[in-house]
């Protein structure tokens, strides 16, 4: 059952994919398959989550070789959590693209392909193997292609040409990176590559190699100053998709971050340094960015570079309350942001436009909808109760605490000019009379998975934002694991199995 | 042997570099293969790369100029998924092509900054953005 569960978070998703294909001519079947596979994705990072709460760390070896010649997979509490938040986006995702009276072929093909992306994040929250960890990548890279050109739009098709290109070349650096860690240490496991550079006598090198690799994880994650990509591309996707890639993608370059960083340099050092100026940057450039925006998603881009500033902010400060508060604002991020794209596009769908000059009358006509366009805008801010005030406030304190007061600064500056990006949004698309009279916004078909999702995913913030207590306690708890990887390390002279 | 390998993996890095600041977006995908042919040339002498015979190792022999299976087993892997990779680049650069007519990254840049597409429809087929096409709002300059 244990071995199951390890793998678990890779085999649903690959499975669920196999059976969408089977049965790929019979459209409702593969909804059907679709729905079911999200569920039992959910359950599993559930179940994870309930195993690491109890401080189980699920660890073992595919194929059963001895470290570091087997490749390691490792769940502790910041893997389970993130499959978890993996499942519940994904099942939010795949409901928002049910209803929908489109192209038929489009809405069956977008099923295949988000479990396949599905499948390469998992495999990327579980591997303990940097050369597994780039197989990974490559997974939900070629799944992210996929999914980004489907329906082929003008747009559509020059933003995922500028997609593929940038993160092509991201993850050639970061397979050249893992070739020089070979090179240099002699060994891909990332617990004795945490041995090693724990020890203090780092081969010679290998610091080099990794900061290759950070950096490619960095461009993966869109920090200053190689977050172009992002904004290019992420606002030309369909809905759905863009909600996925929002609110997961960078994300996985933010965990392989802070899972690198905190197994080499537990210590506050040059890197981490580094990282705070580039956290500082990229907070004040993004949410800067936004506010030369308008049209939603576009806005939208903008603030998820500028929110990955805040998570690289914990990381950088490195003490257990600064990693907690990473770890706390990852969580609520990426149901926060998901949940905004997704409102953002039935704001689109019953207006009739995306472009906030456009927009206008549904606060008048669908009160509903300005409640849950509010409750993760203001959460996006740091609004009290919401769970981003108790992200923000925790990393401001730990700014406070390490003496870092500018960075703190930085960090309510971007929190101001956030309220105000969203107050923009707000006073365009809800608040002021849509151009056309406001009895031109009408309801439209094929809306009713959306709202599922979009109500789901605002009482999921509320309750974070309500019970931030039992979340913070576990995110804590998450970041004393990142700091005694006992599962990474453990694996050294295990012989398989648990 | 390594130095050769070491010269090999510069130049093509450089040639692929090149290639890769190319205005043409045929260029730029091609130049993505050839650094990554080189970044796959540079992982291969990661590991004992001058080792002379076959890397098979039994319990009680452990040939000593043994080549590293290791890296060779990363290098298929990587090249496979570059080739897969490089494919699908390839095929939507030929949508580009059929779409827009011209690939070069200037217009690429150009016409993701496109404003949205109005309509109330599914934004997931080509039927909003045909609208754009129409020419309600065409490239901008």
């Amino acid at each position: 059952m244990m071995n199951f569960l390890l793998v678990a978070p890779i085999a649903v998703p690959l499975a669920t994919l196999v059976l969408c294909l089977l049965f790929r001519e019979e459209h409702a079947l593969v909804r059907r398959i679709s729905v079911f596979g999200g569920i039992v994705l959910l359950a599993v990072g559930l179940a994870l989550v309930g195993l690491a709460s109890s401080d189980v760390v699920l660890a073992g070896q595919l194929g059963n070789w001895p470290a570091p010649y087997g490749i390691s997979a490792v769940i502790d509490r910041l893997s389970a959590a993130m499959v978890a938040i993996t499942g519940a986006v994904g099942l939010a995702t795949i409901f928002y693209g049910i209803c929908r009276d489109g192209d038929a072929e489009v809405a069956r093909d977008f099923h295949l392909f988000v479990h396949g992306l599905l499948c390469g994040v998992c495999g990327a929250f579980i591997t303990a193997d940097v050369f597994n960890l780039y197989v990974w990548f490559e997974v939900l890279l070629i799944g992210s292609f996929a999914m980004l050109s489907l329906g082929a739009g003008r747009r559509r098709l020059a933003g995922t040409m500028a997609y593929v290109v940038l993160n092509l070349v991201a993850t050639l650096l970061f397979l050249l990176s893992a070739g020089m860690i070979y090179s240099a240490t002699g060994t891909l496991n990332m617990g004795e590559l945490a041995m090693i550079f724990r020890s203090g006598e780092v081969p010679p090198g290998s610091t080099m190699a990794v900061v290759l690799m950070l950096l490619s994880f960095s461009i993966k994650a869109a920090l200053f100053p190689v977050f172009g990509w992002l904004p290019a591309s992420y606002h030309v996707a369909w809905t759905p998709v863009s909600a996925l890639f929002a609110g997961l993608l960078t994300k996985v370059g933010v965990y392989a971050l802070i899972r690198m960083v905190t197994l080499l340099w537990p210590e506050f050092g040059d890197a981490h340094v580094v990282l705070l100026w580039v956290a500082c940057a990229t907070m004040l450039i993004g949410v800067l960015g936004a506010a030369a925006q308008n049209e939603v998603r576009r806005i939208l881009s903008f603030h998820i570079v500028s929110q990955v500033g805040y998570m690289i902010l914990g990381l950088a400060l490195a003490t257990p309350l600064a990693i907690a508060g990473a770890v706390f604002y990852i969580i609520h991020h990426i149901i926060v942001k998901a949940n905004l794209f997704f409102v953002g596009g039935i704001a689109a769908r019953l207006t009739g436009s995306e472009r906030l000059a456009a927009m206008g009358g549904l606060y008048a006509k669908w009160p509903l909808l300005a409640i849950l366009f509010a409750i993760p805008a203001l959460s996006l801010a740091g609004i009290p109760p919401l769970s981003g005030f108790w992200a923000k406030l925790v990393l401001v304190r730990a700014s406070l605490e390490g003496g870092f007061w500018w960075a703190a600064g930085v960090a309510l500056v971007t929190g101001i000019l956030t309220l105000l990006s969203m107050s923009k949004i707000w006073n365009e698309a809800f608040l002021k009379a849509h151009p056309d009279g406001d009895d031109a916004v009408r309801p439209v078909a094929g809306l009713r998975g959306a709202w599922w999702s979009v109500s789901v995913l605002a009482a999921m913030t509320v309750a974070i934002g309500l019970g931030a207590g039992p979340v913070m306690d576990y995110a804590i708890a998450a970041a004393g694991q990142l700091a005694e990887p006992v599962g990474h390390l453990g694996q050294m002279g295990a012989t398989g199995g648990q | 042997m390594e130095i050769i390998a070491a010269l090999t993996v510069g130049g093509l890095a450089a040639i692929g570099m090149w290639m890769l600041l190319d205005r043409n977006l045929v260029r730029v995908v091609l130049g993505i293969v050839i650094i990554g042919n080189a970044i796959n040339l540079g992982v291969l002498t990661s590991g004992r790369f001058f080792g002379e015979t076959a890397a098979f190792v039994s319990a009680t022999h452990v040939p000593s100029d043994g080549a590293n299976p290791l890296p060779q087993a990363l290098v298929l892997t990587a090249i496979v998924i570059g080739f897969g990779l490089f494919v699908f680049a390839l095929s939507v650069l030929k949508s580009v092509r059929e779409t827009h007519g011209m690939t070069t990254t200037d217009f690429v840049t150009v016409a993701t900054e496109e404003a949205a597409p109005d309509g109330r429809g599914d934004d997931a087929g080509e039927r909003s953005d045909a609208s754009v096409a129409k020419g309600r709002e065409g490239p901008r300059a």
